[in-house]
């Protein structure tokens, strides 16, 4: 069997492995309350009052203006930082810390710079217990999937930025989560790049369904990636709105369609007041 | 063919350095007793070579200081990082760490000697305890600047409290902890010549003084040529172990 047959059997197991259990993939936030307390200054209300829910296999963009609180958010559900009030339950269990059940893809990277592209891959499978023969055949099976072949012994720092967080979905999506978690995951890359993975991501997650929280301040990319996308205002962030976002196909072309570009209209008149109240607390503080 | 060439060009101050001395020497310019010419000097290092003075005293030497060193790395190293990753050890250890700083280590020799005697033990305390501290600075400081995004991405896939501080908080400290033992390196020379020459019955440190004071220049500056030389190739060698144990970055 060759490489890519490889990762098509690999991907229909968890495809049929993520079938069982209604809650699989499944997260709800119930009312939660988050402040930032910086190590100077005044504390702030950062979420306020957050309740929603993500359905199993959704791809849901949160989209918002910066410093709304939309990554705080995601790293809340990722379990990183504690939850001061509300709760938030993943699969029918609340969230107390992180788990191999919630992958994370950050904005920049977060590739270990000591360890190789294979390395990199690898880690999550060792963390897992994983026998090392199967660990090694399915690494390989991802980067061959994100198209590293041939990159797998060079270090982080001798790759592009499209390279680099390729390598990240692939060590991600290599322990198999059922949620995964995406930080901005290309705002630190080039137009064309960018525009590339978009796609890419997009063939992915149709081959392997997963929950995706994608957190972007970018409304096109929103649009385009997600089925929904959950609009937040500005600080202190909430849900302003929730807006259906299914098209029939997701073809490249879908950007000069009448459909897709009234839908970006549409959600940019919302985030529109948001990012203008924000910009102003910004030129205040400054 | 390129490359030596290039060794040559980059060490020849050296030689010209050399070449000065012999000149200055040979016409009687300084006091050959002050300075003599480098040739006798030779002759005095062969001959101390022969006798096994060099060897018996440069092994003491390097045993202390080689053991002093490889404490100061464990412990200093082991020393930052829990500091780094614990707010309630942070707390304690910290002023002393700010405390024993500044203090010249050179001050502690007489204190060493008096708890442990003349032997190795008060010098591989001492700089043990010279050394600890760039250690100690060099691991906390890198261990603190570790990516919070890392540390998250660890614990996301499995890795718990200490598997992080092992996969991710020592590789982040490595370069400032490296850059510390660096430090370290040449300060334990400093320790080791400076506390073998007070109080000492072997040791380089020792040899330097008592050739010195029984009027034998040429052997005494074979002997201080000698640790300067390793001196020099310890930090060469050591440039290149850390070259290579950081060969991920750019």
């Amino acid at each position: 069997m060759n490489a890519q047959g490889n990762v098509q059997a690999n991907i229909q197991a968890n495809a049929q492995g993520s079938a069982q259990g209604s809650a699989q993939g499944q997260i709800l936030v119930e009312r939660v309350n988050h402040t930032y307390r910086p190590a100077r200054g005044r504390a702030v209300l950062a979420l306020s009052d957050i309740t929603l829910e993500v359905r199993p296999r959704e791809f849901l963009a949160l989209l918002g203006p910066s410093g709304c609180g939309k990554s705080t958010l995601l790293y809340l559900i990722g379990g990183f930082q504690p939850i001061e009030a509300g709760r938030i339950v993943v699969e029918g269990k609340p969230v107390t810390g992180p788990g191999p059940d919630r992958g994370i893809v950050f904005q920049h990277f977060a590739l270990f710079p000591w360890k190789t592209v294979r390395a990199n891959i690898l880690y999550g499978l060792e963390r897992q217990g994983m026998p090392r023969a199967e660990r090694e055949q399915r690494a390989q099976a991802f980067i061959d999937m994100v198209g590293l072949r041939g990159f797998e012994d060079s270090y982080p720092s001798h790759l592009s930025g499209g390279m680099k967080q390729r390598t990240a979905i692939a060590r991600t999506l290599a322990f198999d989560p059922d949620i995964l978690l995406m930080d901005e995951p290309f705002g630190a890359l080039d137009a064309q790049t960018r525009s590339l993975m978009q796609t890419e991501l997009l063939n992915i997650w149709k081959r392997t369904p997963k929950t995706v929280i994608f957190v972007t301040h970018d409304v096109q990319e929103a649009v385009y990636l997600a089925e929904r996308v959950a609009v937040m205002s500005a600080r202190p962030g909430r849900i302003k709105a929730i807006v259906e976002t299914k098209f029939a196909n997701r073809d490249p072309g879908i950007f000069r369609s009448k459909e897709f570009v009234e839908k970006v209209d549409e959600i940019w008149n919302l985030v529109r007041d948001e990012a203008i109240k924000a910009q102003e607390r910004t030129q205040e503080r400054a | 063919m390129q490359a030596v060439v290039q060794t040559a060009v980059r060490y020849l101050p050296i030689a010209l350095l050399a070449l000065a001395w012999e000149v200055v020497a040979r016409l009687n310019i300084v006091d050959t007793l002050a300075l003599p010419p480098l040739d006798k000097v030779a002759v005095a290092w062969v001959d101390l070579i022969r006798d096994g003075e060099l060897l018996d005293n440069g092994v003491a030497s390097i045993y202390r200081g080689f053991a002093g060193l490889l404490l100061a790395v464990i412990v200093g190293g082991g020393l930052g990082v829990v500091m780094a990753r614990s707010r309630l050890f942070d707390m304690f250890v910290n002023p002393l760490v700010e405390l024993f700083y500044p203090l010249p280590k050179s001050a502690l020799i007489p204190v060493t000697v008096l708890w442990l005697g003349f032997g190795d033990g008060s010098k591989i305390l001492l700089i043990f305890l010279g050394c600890m501290i760039p250690v100690t600075i060099g691991a906390y400081n890198g261990a603190r600047g570790a990516d919070h995004a890392l540390v998250w991405s660890a614990r996301s896939m499995g890795a718990g409290r200490l598997r992080l501080i092992w996969d991710v908080v020592m590789p982040s400290a490595l370069p400032e902890l490296l850059n510390g033992v660096r430090t370290a390196l040449a300060l334990a020379f400093i320790l080791l010549v400076s506390s073998e020459l007070i109080v000492s019955q072997r040791g380089f440190g020792y040899l330097i003084g008592y050739l010195g004071s029984s009027g034998a220049y040429e052997g005494m500056y074979a002997v201080v040529l000698t640790v300067a030389f390793l001196g020099f190739a310890a930090d060469r060698f050591y440039q290149s172990v850390m070259q290579w144990l950081l060969r991920w970055r750019e």
